[in-house]
């Protein structure tokens, strides 16, 4: 009976005091984390892409709350929630959520395997990056699409794909959030995040080659020889050539499409546009028939 | 006989063009001179359009830093100075020069006469150094690392012994075994000035067992000759890729062994430099001649001639294979050095650099890799490999994109040897992987010093 009484006592005792020790210790070296953090949190999508360019979503909670104290929410943006969900973290916090433009991937090479002949042939790992490494590609352009498909591998919302036709990837711009994922992938930086335009609409240089015109147009027959035609018919200054490659400026274009009817090489083109009225169209097809 | 401890594997030598004596090729119609034909910045061009140059005649002075400068080997009339279509398969800054005659700067000895270091007189070291960081020498092994810089040993260490790479482990290759036997006394005067440079006693040449006419050519001359050539001895090794690994020769000939990144080889008190190199160097010291030529082999199972050039660095490979007896019709790949390590070109109309050692025609058949199958954990990769890594699982940790795991398994060692995806019996790309892992890490680590200076 003494031997059961001096054990209890014992025990308790020693539990009594780690008792003790713990609930200073939680006291003293307690980490106080701002509750709004996991509300944040809460209402973020938890795909954890990275596409906001914080580790996960839970770095993004913490990066909004301390934004929120120091008084502006400016440049956090949720890509894969988008704007109704930075407006529930605004709510959260007590802020108003500025306006963002919504964003999309664009796949800035057209090079198909028609217009691109293949000139070698590779037959390592299959992946962008080793190719890159290795050498300039399958084909003589050293900056269009290698074609093995890191961009869709990176893809956490299967947005992208490869189109087995064309050896391109092309994006579902359902789907797509901008998390920007693929464009990281990308070795050669073919893909670029851009504002999707009014209404979707977007007008676009599908190229990325930084050769001169005549070696662009051996490589390739709807590359951008930067002969300068879209800069002299753009009304807006939206299109600028650097590097022989042109750019069109999404937030000045205007979406009128006269650089697109005046590209030589077909390297211009136009997203989400309804059809074109066609009219000169049926005139000019009989013609043809004449002459033959 | 001597070798490296670690790993290493046995490809079928095909030394196809051993017996056939250098030959001197031609003159290009049009040389190109790339400005990224070494390790480091590139070197900046000081010619433009139009200029009249000679044999000798500086094209672009060293860049910043890191850098040697680029000299022309042929005389004419600078084309343009623009981006050129080089090996990598990408364009980048060259000085293409129309040939006309071949006039040679006076300042150069065009004499094939024996210089000696009692010739020179008592040339500093300083001055030697000094001659070959001006001539613009690199590895000619195919790494291409300015020479200069490694005969100036870091403060705290010192040269022990100088290791002349001799090895030619590559199969196919045979350039630096026929400049052994055509030059062999100018390589030991090479050897003697390195020793002079960097202030070392002893002087080693490890020559692969593959080679015993040079091997004994050589041991014959030193035995002749020892009062003039003190403390060089030659050393045989065993047959075993990858032996002319700067790591693996160290370790074959004086076992020691390289510690993992950043230690380098003069941590152990190493000096390796290739034969060629070696030769280079007593062109430029002695007779005041710029790298302006290299050996370069060119062969394959269907090459009509596979032979040693003597070739002006800016010659197209085009011609090398024209005077090599064409291109053989059954051509699948051609493999910029050797057949291991080396690079497919993506065209014949790249030019000789410093560091093309070899070119490589492989048939249609050869150069086809077999088809992919799993891993079955036969763990050959890791007793290939001559650094004692892992290369199954650092090209699974690659697949998963776990960067950390490659860095605490010594990817940054891996020197790119192919030894592991040779020996693979499922034909695994383990090299693809490893290669971009490296490169990951490599650019991880240096991010983060980066930042620990910033802080």
């Amino acid at each position: 009976m003494n031997v059961i009484l001096i054990a209890v006592i014992v025990l308790g005792g020693i539990g009594l005091v780690a008792a003790l020790i713990l609930f200073f210790a939680g006291k003293k070296f307690a980490v106080h984390e701002d509750e709004r953090i996991a509300q944040v949190a809460e209402v973020l999508p938890q795909a954890n892409c990275g596409g906001c360019g914080f580790p996960g979503c839970s770095g993004f909670a913490g990066a909004c709350v301390k934004a929120a104290d120091k008084g502006s929410l400016e440049g956090l943006l949720c890509p894969v929630g988008g704007q109704p969900v930075m407006e529930q973290v605004a709510a959260i916090l007590g802020m108003t959520a500025e306006a963002s433009a919504p964003k999309v991937a664009v796949v800035r090479c057209n090079g198909t395997c028609e217009s691109r002949p293949r000139i070698a042939e590779f037959d390592g790992a299959q992946s962008c990056r080793v190719q890159q490494m290795l050498g300039s590609g399958e084909t003589a352009c050293a900056y269009g699409c290698l074609g093995c498909g890191d961009c869709v591998a990176a893809c956490q919302f299967d947005a992208i794909r490869m189109n087995p036709e064309t050896g391109l990837p092309e994006v579902d711009e359902e789907k797509c959030t901008a998390c920007g994922a693929c464009s990281k992938a990308c070795p050669r930086g073919i893909i670029e995040i851009r504002l999707k335009g009014l209404k979707n609409r977007r007008v676009v240089v599908l190229c990325n080659n930084k050769d001169k015109g005549a070696q662009t147009r051996k490589a390739c027959s709807v590359g951008c020889i930067a002969c300068q035609k879209c800069v002299k018919v753009c009304k807006f200054e939206a299109i600028t050539v650097d590097a022989n490659l042109a750019y069109i400026d999404a937030e000045k274009c205007k979406l009128c499409r006269k650089c697109e009817d005046e590209c030589p090489q077909n390297a211009i083109h136009a997203f989400n546009f309804p059809p074109k009225k066609e009219k000169p169209a049926p005139n000019v097809e009989p013609a043809k028939e004449k002459e033959a | 006989m001597k070798t490296f401890n670690i790993g290493g594997v046995h490809p079928a030598e095909n030394k196809l063009s051993a017996a056939s004596p250098i030959r001197v090729a031609a003159l290009p119609k049009q040389a190109v001179f790339s400005m990224f034909q070494h390790i480091g910045a590139p070197a900046v061009p000081v010619v433009k359009k139009g200029d009249e140059v000679k044999v000798g005649t500086l094209l672009g002075e060293a860049g910043k830093g890191l850098s040697v400068p680029v000299f022309s080997s042929v005389s004419g009339k600078v084309n343009k100075v623009d981006a050129v279509l080089d090996s990598s398969g990408t364009r980048r800054m060259a000085v293409v020069v129309d040939v006309e005659g071949d006039e040679w700067l006076d300042t150069i000895d065009r004499s094939d006469k024996l210089v000696t270091m009692k010739d020179l007189g008592n040339i500093t070291a300083e001055e030697v150094v000094n001659r070959i960081k001006a001539a613009g020498i690199v590895g000619m092994g195919g790494a291409t690392f300015p020479t200069g810089i490694k005969l100036m040993p870091p403060p705290g260490t010192k040269a022990e012994a100088i290791i002349v790479n001799a090895v030619e482990c590559e199969p196919y290759l045979t350039a630096d075994h026929r400049l052994m036997l055509e030059k062999p006394e100018q390589i030991l005067v090479g050897v003697q000035l390195i020793k002079h440079a960097v202030n070392c006693p002893k002087a080693f040449i490890g020559i692969e067992m593959n080679k015993p006419d040079a091997i004994k050519l050589l041991t014959d001359l030193l035995k002749e000759k020892a009062a003039q050539y003190p403390g060089i001895e030659v050393v045989p090794l065993k047959v075993k890729y990858p032996q002319g690994g700067e790591k693996q020769l160290i370790d074959a000939v004086i076992g020691r062994q390289v510690p993992a990144p950043p230690a380098l080889p003069i941590n152990v008190g190493a000096i390796v430099q290739n034969v060629g190199t070696v030769y280079a160097i007593y062109e430029a010291v002695t007779k005041n001649k710029p790298l302006i030529e290299r050996i370069i082999t060119v062969t394959g199972k269907s090459v009509k001639q596979p032979s040693n050039f003597l070739a002006r660095i800016g010659t197209p490979m085009q011609q090398l294979i024209d005077e090599a007896g064409g291109l053989p019709e059954d051509t699948g790949k051609i493999i910029g050095g050797g057949p291991m390590m080396g690079r497919a070109l993506m065209s014949l109309e790249v030019p000789v650099t410093k560091g093309s050692s070899g070119l490589l025609l492989m048939t249609e058949k050869e150069s086809r890799r077999g088809e992919v199958s799993p891993c079955i954990r036969c763990a050959k990769c890791v007793s290939a490999c001559p650094m004692g890594l892992e290369p199954y699982l650092l090209a699974s940790y690659t697949r998963l994109k776990d960067w950390d795991g490659c860095e605490k398994n010594d990817v940054t060692s891996c020197i790119e040897c192919g030894s592991c995806a040779f020996t693979c019996p499922s034909n695994r790309p383990l090299l693809d992987n490893i290669r971009v892992a490296k490169q990951t890490v490599m650019g991880i680590i240096k991010a983060r010093h980066m930042e620990a200076i910033k802080k």
